[in-house]
C-alpha cells in the first residue's frame, strides 16, 4: 500500500514564494480534492512534486513509500509510482501519441510491452475514453482540442498504472459527457483499491462522479481548511473569500 | 539585400566556366566568410594531391547511365560555376557521368549512385542527371568513405518531368566536399530534393535552381547533423526568373558539441519578369549544447510588385525544457525524451519522403547518429 507524505513544503518560482508550508498526506485507497483560489499555488504543489526545473524547493519533503521524491530525477519520480495529469499538456511536434505511449510503457514497466499486447491494450484504453484511433498515429498533443488533451492524460493515467496520481483540473474545459467519461476512467484507476489520487479542481461537479475521501482548502500557497466532500459543497455556494481574507 | 555587398540578383555576373576569372578565395568574401579555409585541403587553391573517387551507379531499368569524357556537349548547359571550387571541379574532372530518363519513361525503382572516397587527395567529379519531358525517376546520391571531393551535378528536368532526389552525405569524419547541385526546371515540372548531411569534416554544399518556363515547382529539404568540430554549410539559390513559379524550402539541423558549426544561407530572388511566385524558406537549428553555432542567414529580393506569396524565416534555439519534462514526466530517461524530441524535429521533415524504403533509411541513418 503506497502513501504520498507532502511535509512543510515550501516552493518558489523565480525567487517568488509560492508554497508556504504544505503539509499532506495521501493514502493508496483514498481521494483527495484540493480547491482553490486562481493564482493559490495549486499547479505549482502538483509541478513541484513532479519536479519540474522551474520550481525551486526551498523547504520540507516529499516520501513516497519512504523514499525521498525530491532526491529524484524527473523520470526517476514517475518511474517510481508518481503521475502527473497536467492542467496545460505540453505539444511536442514530431511524436506521434503511439510511439510516445509505447516509450513510456516501456520505461514504467522496465521491458517494452509486446507489440500484440501493448495495441489491444492501447485500443481498450482509446474505447474506454471515446478517443479516435486515429489520434494514436498524430502528433503528441499537437492540435488536440482542451478537451481531447485531458482524455489523453486519462489515457496515460490509465495505460501507465502509477501508484499515486496528482491530476490538475483535469476536469476543465470538458463538455458533459467527456466529463463523464474521463471521470469513469479516474474511477476505473482508482477502482483497484490500491492507489491514491489528489485531484485539483475548482468545480464540484467532478466530485459527483469522483467521490473525495478529504476536501482541502488552498489558499495563499497552503491548506487553510480540510473536511469531508460537505466542504466542497459549501465553498461552491460560498466561495473562497473567507479564507483569502485570512491568508491575506 | 541583406549581408550581401551586391544585390542577389547580380551573383550570376560572375559566373564562369573560366578558373582564372575567380581569385584564390582568401576568407573575406560573403561567400566564403562562414567557411574555414584552412581545411578545405586545398581545393580553394588548386594544390590538393590528385586522389580518386569511385561512382558506381545501380539504375532503374527505364533509364540509361554513360559515363562520358570532359568534351561531351550535354554538360554544363544548365549552369556555369559560381565560385572558385565550383570552377575547379568543373576543369579538373576527368569522366562524368550521365543519367538519362527518357522521353514519358516512369523509373520503376530508384536509381542509386553511389560515391565512395578512399582516402587522401583531391577528386574532382561531374554528374548529369537528365530528366526527359514527361518522365518521372528518383535519384540517390550517396557519399561515402574518406576523400577530398569537388562536384558538380546538374539536374536538368524538362517540360512536365518529375525529379525526386535524396543525397546522403554520409561520409567518414575526415571526409571534405564542396558541391554544387544546380536544377533546371523546365515548363510544369516537378523537382524535389532532399539532402541529409551527416559525416565528414567539412561539407559546403550550395544546391541552386533556375526555371526557364512557367509552372515550375521546386521542393528543397534538407536535415543535418553537426558533431563536435564538423562545419556543415548548406548554401541554397532560388532564382525565380519565370511567372507562376513555385518554391519551397525547408531546412533542418541539430547541431553537438564543441566546435559543431552550421551554416545555412537562403538566397531567393524573384526577378521582374516572375510575376506569380510563390516562395517560401524556412531554416531552423536546435542547438542542443554550448559550443556549437548556426549561422542561418535568408536572404529574399523581391523585384516585382505582383506575387503570389514569398516569405522566409529562421529560429535557432535550444531544446524546450517543457518538451523534455513532459516525456520524463511519463517515466522516459532524459537522454531518450531528449533523443525522441530531436528525432521528432528532423522527423516532421524526413516524413516528407515518400516512399516507404528511402524515408526508413533516412530514420536509421538519424537515429544512429542519435545513438552515437
Ligand atoms: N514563472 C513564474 N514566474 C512568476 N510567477 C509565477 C510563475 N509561475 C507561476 N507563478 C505564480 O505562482 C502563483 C501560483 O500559480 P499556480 O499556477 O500554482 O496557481 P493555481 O492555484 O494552479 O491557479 P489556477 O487555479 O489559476 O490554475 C501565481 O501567482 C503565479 O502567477
Ligand atoms: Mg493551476
Amino acid at each position: 500500500m503506497s502513501t504520498l507524505e507532502i511535509r512543510d513544503l515550501h516552493v518558489a518560482v523565480e525567487d517568488k514564494q509560492i508554497l508556504r508550508g504544505v503539509d499532506l498526506t495521501v493514502r493508496a485507497g483514498e481521494t483527495h480534492a484540493i480547491m482553490g483560489p486562481n493564482g493559490s499555488g495549486k499547479s505549482t504543489l502538483a509541478y513541484a512534486i513532479a519536479g519540474h526545473p522551474k520550481y525551486t524547493i526551498t523547504g520540507g519533503s516529499v516520501l513516497l513509500d519512504g523514499e525521498d521524491l525530491l532526491e529524484m530525477s524527473v523520470d526517476e519520480r514517475a518511474r517510481a509510482g508518481l503521475f502527473l495529469a497536467m492542467q496545460y499538456p505540453v505539444e511536442v511536434p514530431g511524436i506521434s501519441v503511439s510511439n510516445f505511449l509505447r516509450s513510456a510503457v516501456t520505461s514504467v514497466r522496465g521491458e517494452a510491452p509486446k507489440l500484440r499486447e501493448f495495441a489491444k491494450d492501447l485500443k481498450a484504453g482509446m474505447d474506454a475514453l471515446s478517443i479516435d484511433p486515429a489520434f494514436a498515429q498524430r502528433n503528441l498533443n499537437e492540435g488536440f482540442s482542451g478537451g481531447e488533451k485531458k482524455r489523453h492524460e486519462i489515457l496515460q493515467l490509465e495505460l501507465l498504472k502509477p501508484k499515486i496520481a496528482v491530476l490538475d483540473e483535469t476536469d476543465s474545459g470538458l463538455d458533459v459527457d467527456a466529463l463523464r467519461v474521463v471521470s469513469e476512467g479516474i474511477n476505473r484507476f482508482r477502482g483497484t483499491g490500491d492507489t491514491g489520487v489528489l485531484l485539483i479542481t475548482h468545480y464540484t461537479r467532478i466530485l459527483r462522479y469522483v467521490k473525495p475521501d478529504f476536501v482541502h482548502v488552498f489558499a495563499g500557497g497552503r491548506i487553510v481548511e480540510e473536511g469531508g466532500p460537505e466542504l466542497a459543497e459549501k465553498l461552491e455556494a460560498e466561495g473562497y473569500a473567507a479564507y483569502t481574507k485570512d491568508a491575506a | 539585400m541583406g549581408l550581401n555587398e551586391k544585390p542577389l540578383s547580380t551573383l550570376h555576373e560572375k559566373s564562369s566556366f573560366n578558373l582564372e576569372d575567380f581569385d584564390v578565395p582568401s576568407g573575406r568574401e560573403e561567400s566564403w566568410r562562414f567557411t574555414p579555409l584552412s581545411r578545405l585541403k586545398g581545393l580553394h587553391k588548386g594544390t590538393a594531391a590528385a586522389g580518386h573517387i569511385t561512382v558506381t551507379v545501380d539504375a532503374a531499368p527505364e533509364v540509361t547511365v554513360e559515363t562520358v569524357g570532359r568534351d561531351d556537349a550535354r554538360l554544363g548547359q544548365s549552369f556555369a560555376p559560381a565560385d572558385r571550387v565550383s570552377a575547379q571541379a568543373w576543369n579538373s574532372f576527368e569522366k562524368a557521368t550521365v543519367i538519362t530518363v527518357p522521353r514519358e519513361a516512369v523509373a520503376s525503382k530508384p536509381t542509386v549512385v553511389t560515391l565512395t572516397g578512399s582516402g587522401e587527395g583531391a577528386a574532382f567529379g561531374h554528374l548529369l542527371i537528365k530528366v526527359e519531358p514527361m518522365a518521372e525517376a528518383v535519384i540517390v546520391l550517396e557519399h561515402v568513405g574518406s576523400a577530398v571531393y569537388a562536384d558538380n551535378v546538374e539536374f536538368v528536368v524538362g517540360d512536365g518531368a518529375t525529379l525526386k532526389v535524396i543525397s546522403l552525405q554520409d561520409w567518414n569524419d575526415d571526409a571534405v566536399h564542396v558541391s554544387q547541385h544546380h536544377a533546371q526546371i523546365a515548363k510544369d515540372a516537378t523537382f524535389k530534393s532532399f539532402v541529409v548531411t551527416l559525416g565528414g569534416d567539412l561539407v559546403r554544399l550550395s544546391p541552386s535552381v533556375t526555371y526557364t518556363a512557367p509552372g515550375g515547382d521546386a521542393d528543397l529539404s534538407g536535415v543535418y547533423f553537426v558533431d563536435a568540430g564538423q562545419h556543415l554549410e548548406h548554401r541554397l539559390l532560388v532564382d525565380h526568373s519565370q511567372p507562376t513559379c513555385k518554391s519551397n524550402v525547408d531546412y533542418r539541423g541539430a547541431l553537438q558539441g564543441q566546435d559543431a558549426h552550421a551554416v545555412w544561407i537562403g538566397d531567393v530572388i524573384i526577378r521582374v519578369e516572375a510575376e506569380g511566385t510563390d516562395t517560401y524558406e524556412l531554416n531552423r537549428n536546435l542547438i542542443l549544447t554550448d559550443g556549437a553555432r548556426a549561422d542561418s542567414v535568408p536572404n529574399l529580393e523581391i523585384l516585382t510588385g505582383e506575387v503570389a506569396g514569398a516569405g522566409h524565416a529562421s529560429a535557432s534555439g535550444r531544446l524546450d525544457d517543457e518538451h523534455l519534462f513532459y516525456l520524463q514526466a511519463r517515466g522516459i530517461p532524459y537522454d531518450e525524451a531528449k533523443r525522441l524530441v530531436i528525432r521528432g524535429f528532423l522527423g516532421q521533415l524526413i516524413e516528407k519522403i515518400e516512399l516507404d524504403e528511402l524515408r526508413e533509411r533516412v530514420f536509421a541513418k538519424v537515429e544512429a547518429e542519435l545513438a552515437r
